[in-house]
């Protein structure tokens, strides 16, 4: 059964290839067929190989299968060899559980589209490179995944092409991103040149071996790998692309842009957390990254009026949580947070846009109000995926968000801690701010056009039913991901009553000011000068747009104007230029004038003579 | 043997070369600028006597001959080429000829 | 040695070169279709002739080293008197090169197939005559035989740009373009020519007799300074060939003008020559020298790749953008050669082969477009992707190839030369990875104006038709080859480029 392992991208391979030859011929319900169908037969052979792979001991805990060399020079051998472990069949279960979900909810959303087979085709690319990049067995086949994403990441959210703000949107998410892989790629660079291979096993091997804890090398090794997980997960200082990538339709920014992709940087960080571990610096770095991300996002998320956009920068903070725990060594617990959130945020994408569907693609949660009424079961879910999004108890989010912070607090680091924790505040009012403005209060007179069918329903009911259950499920990470060592677990259960209590307090400061007082809330806002431009600071996301179109983007385009035609084409036109000022200045003398050479040349006699002369 | 002293001619020479330059740098006519010219060639030529008389070489008059034959053929085309620019442009002086400006 | 005959060397040349000649000379009496069938027949011909000869030899010889080993090699005496001789030999560098120039050749000639209309016989024979000079240069180890074939090369080219070549509407001419492209390459062979026969001089000097023999010169005993000078006018000749910035404004003029099969055959082939020469010859001939001279070499190549790509970023022309990118992509084969360790060289030959293919794609791409919307300007393009089904996504795998998408050829020839350079050249390393940035940056902002937004042009075009995919399709299979597993050419490259970095570690510790 495990040596079918191949076969899990392989379906999504072959769902890609026939629907980009179709290019369009295809009808709807076979391109959904298609489209769905190989996510499903991949989610299937994943259970099975899930069960196998759980019920058979193996050697090294870990199943191994060698496709084909890639490429040997000099020593230089990667391999396309897949590698089954506990970390990585979380992802699988992950990518193609909730994956299968999604598709099966975009093949309601998408409906009456034009490019219907096109849609599906990128998102079977997407799962086939992101099952790439969590089965790679060695960094480059990770990377190779790592970039097919950002392709596909870049396709779909650029999907509805004819809008040059989605183009857009779309480019920058793949260039930032970009920056982010090529110092990935340095930080490869350095881990061959100085272990002698990519090879993850390997170097984790071989890392602690010839590395001091705290070594230069591996501080900026691990750093520049850090660098390549900020850019896909959208972390500081590389977070910017993420609210634009929600250009994308509804079901891309669930699948890709929440419960997939983005987490890609924790998942890398964990898959190499031996090079972290050696390096106290930048495992803080992590830490921090995560933190100062978790409480901007939040800030951000608070002043947002598409709905969409306060969901992304949740994820943004939620990734930020998982950072953060990556950070207080709680490898197990941010891989857990990765998969709770994949399910109550993709939740929350799907019934999102259910809503958005359900009110003919209006995104201004302002323009919604008094839903709660009108579409009662997206409220329901989507109150259900909001609640385990804050952690209340009893919910998956619970589960796996004070896992993090009981780490974080027994494993010493205390500051984070409390970041994590103002983290939950944040969440919780942003969340309940979304709650109240969209679904309770007045209704704009919208008309609502209630959504409906199994298509709809199903995924948004089972990933409900996740978002709830899924922290019950026992993760097989011990073999991969050792677990910090906490002496007791005294104080534990005060802490979660802290943190429950601390969202309570989110919820209640939410109710108040967006439902019972918005004009209180309003007044506040528009207040005075200082507010204002804290509001207008949030709202910017911090002005890091500004930021790096003034450093970045503008001396480039300065440049490109200045230059546009080539300066050295300036030099190369001197060429001919200077011959033809020399053949000028020679021309002077041929005047035509007989007499006029004939005193030349005795000029000229005289010249020489004299010289002889002399 | 008693004749012409050396110097004499070559003083000569030299007053007839220096009229025919003359002749060429001032004159504005084609026709005069190549009476100019075949002054210059016979003074060389008759350089080229008297040295050979000095030396008692024939060198000198073996160059004459030639000198002659080439002034011969040079006045040929150059008279030609007068008649054809007379026809073509009805004049011959030299600073309205000037089409070959550069 | 492998099995064959070695006078198969001499079909190679021989075969395009008759081919051309008789497109030209029963394209009267036997009409213009005669022409293209025989010139395709001709390419496929020999294209046939080069893979059988990889699928059947050994080339686990070198050429490159201090005795080289050649898998086939011929040899025929000439000018005895100066040593000259008609000597050729193949090893896998060059067998690589000429099968890449062979897929390209029968590419420009189907890619001619409609836009050619004008004195077809003569177009085809120069199309062919240049292709045989490219396969000779590849092939010669006399330097006199060399320059000959270097300079053979050009003529056609000319032709080719300033007869089938298009005029700019209020731009530059054809016939500037040709004339800007012969003037560059030509004074660039003045100073190959003056190297080559200071190296003969030197040869002379030092044993007495005259050779222009790439074996006996190989030998040759210099002073440092010599050396140096000599290895200096083989670099700047193909430098310019390259091209490196700033020789390299003859090429974006070059290629905006020349008809879609000479740009093929410049940016898929032509380019490659310099590289090739730098291999064959520039460094082994003078280790030392180029030792001391690589880290400004690696720099040269670091700016072109980082100016390269500013530069395509602000094209508006689509031809002129593709050539752009070219200068960006080939500074990476220069950082490749000159950070002589294995690995970085493997990656340039990769780059080489994955750049040959995707560029001459991107030209017949373009060339493509320009038959359906008669512009190039990227400005008067734009939702080209409502407008055809096939050629977006065609053009969108092309661009994804440019900007080094992993799976893709360029992608693994770029990497191996970072990699490689990376220990050799820590901040060369860094630049030239700035440019996997900035090619995204390009190769999407073109994707967005010329395929994404709404379309601007009312035109209804026909979609590409069954050669044009096929040729396309082709070239798609062979990059994505080339990139899920480039072992074959890896293993046909691998002894001479294992002598090259050799060779290097040898001149760079004296």
């Amino acid at each position: 059964m495990l040596d079918l392992l191949f076969l899990v991208f392989m379906f999504p391979l072959a769902g890609f290839v026939i629907l980009a030859f179709a290019r369009g011929r295809l009808q709807e319900t076979p391109a959904a067929i298609v489209g769905v169908g190989s996510i499903g037969l991949s989610a299937l052979l994943t259970l099975l190989i899930g069960y196998e792979f759980l019920s058979t001991p193996l050697e090294d805990h870990a199943y191994t299968q060698l496709l084909w060399t890639w490429m040997s020079v000099d020593g230089f051998a990667p391999q396309f060899a897949l590698r089954l472990d506990g970390l990585s069949l979380v992802m699988l279960g992950v990518i193609n559980g909730v994956g299968f979900f999604i598709h099966l909810f975009a093949s309601w959303y998408m409906r009456g589209d034009d490019s219907y087979d096109r849609f599906f085709s990128y998102m079977n690319l997407f799962v086939a490179s992101m099952l790439f990049l969590v089965l790679g067995d060695n960094l480059l086949f990770l990377y190779f995944g790592w970039e097919g994403v950002g392709l596909s990441s870049y396709l779909l959210i650029g999907f509805w092409y004819k809008d040059p703000a989605n183009g857009a949107a779309a480019r920058k998410a793949f260039i930032v991103t970009r920056v982010g892989d090529t110092f990935m790629a340095v930080g490869l660079f350095i881990l061959y040149h100085e272990l002698g291979t990519l090879n993850i096993q390997d170097l984790m091997m071989l890392a602690p071996q010839q590395w001091a804890v705290g070594s230069d090398i591996a501080t900026i090794a691990a750093l520049l790998l850090l660098g390549g997980a900020v850019g896909k997960s959208a972390q500081l200082p590389l977070q910017t692309w993420l609210p634009d990538a929600m250009a994308g339709p509804t079901p891309v920014s669930a699948l890709i842009h929440a419960a997939t992709m983005v987490t890609a940087g924790v998942y890398l960080i964990a898959r190499t957390h031996v090079l972290f571990e050696l390096s106290p610096f930048a495992l803080n770095c992590v830490g921090w990254v995560g933190a100062i991300t978790l409480l901007m996002a939040g800030f951000t998320a608070l002043t947002q009026t598409d709905i969409k956009r306060v969901l992304a920068y949740s994820t943004m903070s939620q990734i930020g949580y998982m950072f953060l725990a990556l950070g207080a060594g709680a490898w197990g617990a941010a891989v857990f947070h990765l998969m709770t959130h994949a399910f109550f945020k993709a939740l929350l994408f799907l019934s999102a846009g259910s809503v958005i569907l359900a009110l003919h693609h209006e995104q201004d949660i302002f323009k919604m109000g008094g839903l709660r009424k009108q579409i009662p079961f997206t409220f329901w879910v989507f109150l259900i995926g909001s609640l385990a999004l804050i952690a209340t108890p009893g919910t998956s989010g619970f589960a796996s968000k004070d896992e993090i912070l009981w780490l974080a607090w027994a494993g010493g680091h205390h500051d984070l801690f409390y970041a994590g924790l103002a983290g939950a505040f944040m969440t919780a009012l942003y969340t309940f701010r979304l709650i109240f403005i969209a679904f309770f209060g007045q209704s704009h007179g919208h008309e609502v056009h209630v959504p409906h069918g199994l298509d709809h329903s199903l995924p948004l009911a089972v990933l409900a039913v996740f978002a709830v259950l899924g922290g019950l499920i026992p993760l097989p990470l011990e073999s991969v991901l050792p677990h910090p060592h906490i002496a007791s677990e005294d104080g534990k259960h005060a802490l979660e009553a802290i943190s429950v209590l601390v969202s309570a307090a989110g919820v209640a400061v939410a109710w108040f000011f967006f439902h019972k007082n918005r004009a209180l809330a309003e007044k506040l806002a528009r207040g005075n000068l200082i507010s204002d431009a804290l509001c207008r600071l949030w709202s910017s996301a911090w002005g890091f747009d500004w930021l790096y179109d003034r450093i970045f983007v503008r001396p480039y385009l300065w440049f490109i104007r200045v230059n546009g035609h080539d300066f050295v084409e300036s030099f190369v036109a001197a060429v001919p230029v200077a011959f033809q000022r020399l053949h000028a200045a020679a021309a002077q003398s041929q005047n035509g004038r007989t007499r006029w050479y004939a005193v030349s040349m005795v000029a000229g006699a005289i010249l020489m003579i004299a010289m002889v002369l002399l | 043997m008693i004749g012409v002293p050396l110097d004499h001619a070559m003083i000569l020479c030299g007053i007839l070369f220096s009229l025919g330059l003359l002749g060429l740098m001032l004159r504005r006519t084609l026709i005069f600028m190549l009476m100019s010219l075949e002054i210059m060639l016979n003074s060389t030529a008759v350089a080229f006597v008297a040295a050979g008389s000095r030396w008692l070489q024939p060198d000198g008059q073996i160059m004459f001959v030639l000198i002659l034959t080439l002034a011969a053929a040079e006045v040929t085309v150059g008279l030609a080429l007068v008649l054809q620019i007379h026809q073509r442009f009805k004049t011959l002086d030299v600073e309205v000829l000037s089409q070959m400006k550069g | 040695m492998s099995p064959h005959d070695p006078a198969i060397l001499i079909w190679l040349i021989a075969i395009p070169f008759a081919g051309g000649l008789f497109c030209w000379l029963f394209e009267r009496t036997l009409g213009i279709a005669f022409p293209r069938w025989v010139a395709l027949f001709t390419m496929l011909s020999v294209l046939g002739l080069s893979c059988w000869l990889w699928a059947t030899g050994d080339y686990s010889l070198s050429g490159i080293g201090a005795e080289p080993k050649w898998a086939l090699e011929y040899r025929a005496p000439w000018i005895d008197r100066f040593g000259i001789s008609f000597h050729l030999g193949l090893d896998g560098l060059s067998l690589l090169l000429i099968v890449l120039t062979n897929i390209l050749g029968v590419m420009a000639v189907a890619c001619s197939w409609k836009e050619i209309g004008r004195y077809v016989g003569f177009f085809h024979l120069n199309l062919l005559w240049n292709l045989a000079g490219v396969v000779a240069v590849f092939l010669a180890l006399d330097m006199f035989l060399f320059f000959f074939f270097w300079e053979m090369m050009l003529v056609p080219m000319w032709f080719l740009i300033a007869i089938w070549g298009h005029d700019t509407p209020g731009g530059k001419s054809r016939t500037y373009a040709a004339t800007k492209f012969f003037i560059f390459t030509q004074a660039s062979g003045l100073l190959l020519l003056l190297a080559i026969l200071g190296l003969a001089f030197a040869h002379h000097s030092s044993t007495g007799t005259w050779s222009f023999d790439y074996e006996d010169l190989l030998k040759t005993p210099m002073s440092a300074g010599l050396e140096y000078l000599l290895m200096l006018g083989f670099f700047v000749a193909f430098m310019v060939k390259m091209p490196v910035v700033p020789f390299h404004t003859w090429l974006p003029d070059a290629h905006s003008q020349a008809p879609t099969a000479g740009s093929v055959d410049l940016a898929g082939i032509l380019l490659k020559t310099a590289a090739y020469g730098l291999m064959r010859f520039g460094l082994p001939f003078f280790p030392n020298a180029s030792a001391d001279f690589a880290p400004i070499a690696m720099w040269l190549g670091a700016v072109g790749i980082v100016y390269g790509a500013f530069m395509t970023f602000a094209q508006t022309d689509v031809k002129r953008l593709v050539a752009y990118s070219s200068i960006s992509h080939m500074g990476f084969v220069l950082i490749g050669i000159y950070a002589g360790t294995e690995l970085a060289l493997q990656g340039a030959v990769v780059t080489m082969i994955a750049h040959g293919i995707s560029a001459g794609a991107l030209f017949i791409l373009c060339g493509e477009v320009y038959e359906r919307l008669h512009t190039r300007d990227i400005r008067k393009m734009g939702g080209l992707w409502s407008t055809f089904p096939y050629l977006p996504p065609i053009l969108l795998f092309f661009m994804m190839a440019a900007l080094g998408l992993p799976g893709l050829g360029n992608f693994v020839g770029e990497f191996l030369v970072l990699l490689g350079t990376f220990k050799v050249d820590l901040m060369v390393t860094l630049v030239a990875a700035s440019g996997l940035i900035l090619a995204a940056v390009y190769a999407l902002y073109m994707i967005q104006r010329v395929l994404h937004g709404v379309s601007k042009s009312e035109v209804q075009a026909e979609d590409l038709n069954r050669r044009e995919i096929t040729m396309l399709v082709t070239l798609m299979i062979l990059l994505l080859a080339l990139g899920l597993y480039p072992q074959p050419v890896l293993d046909a490259s691998a002894a001479p480029m294992r002598a090259l970095a050799a060779l290097y570690s040898a001149g760079a510790t004296p």
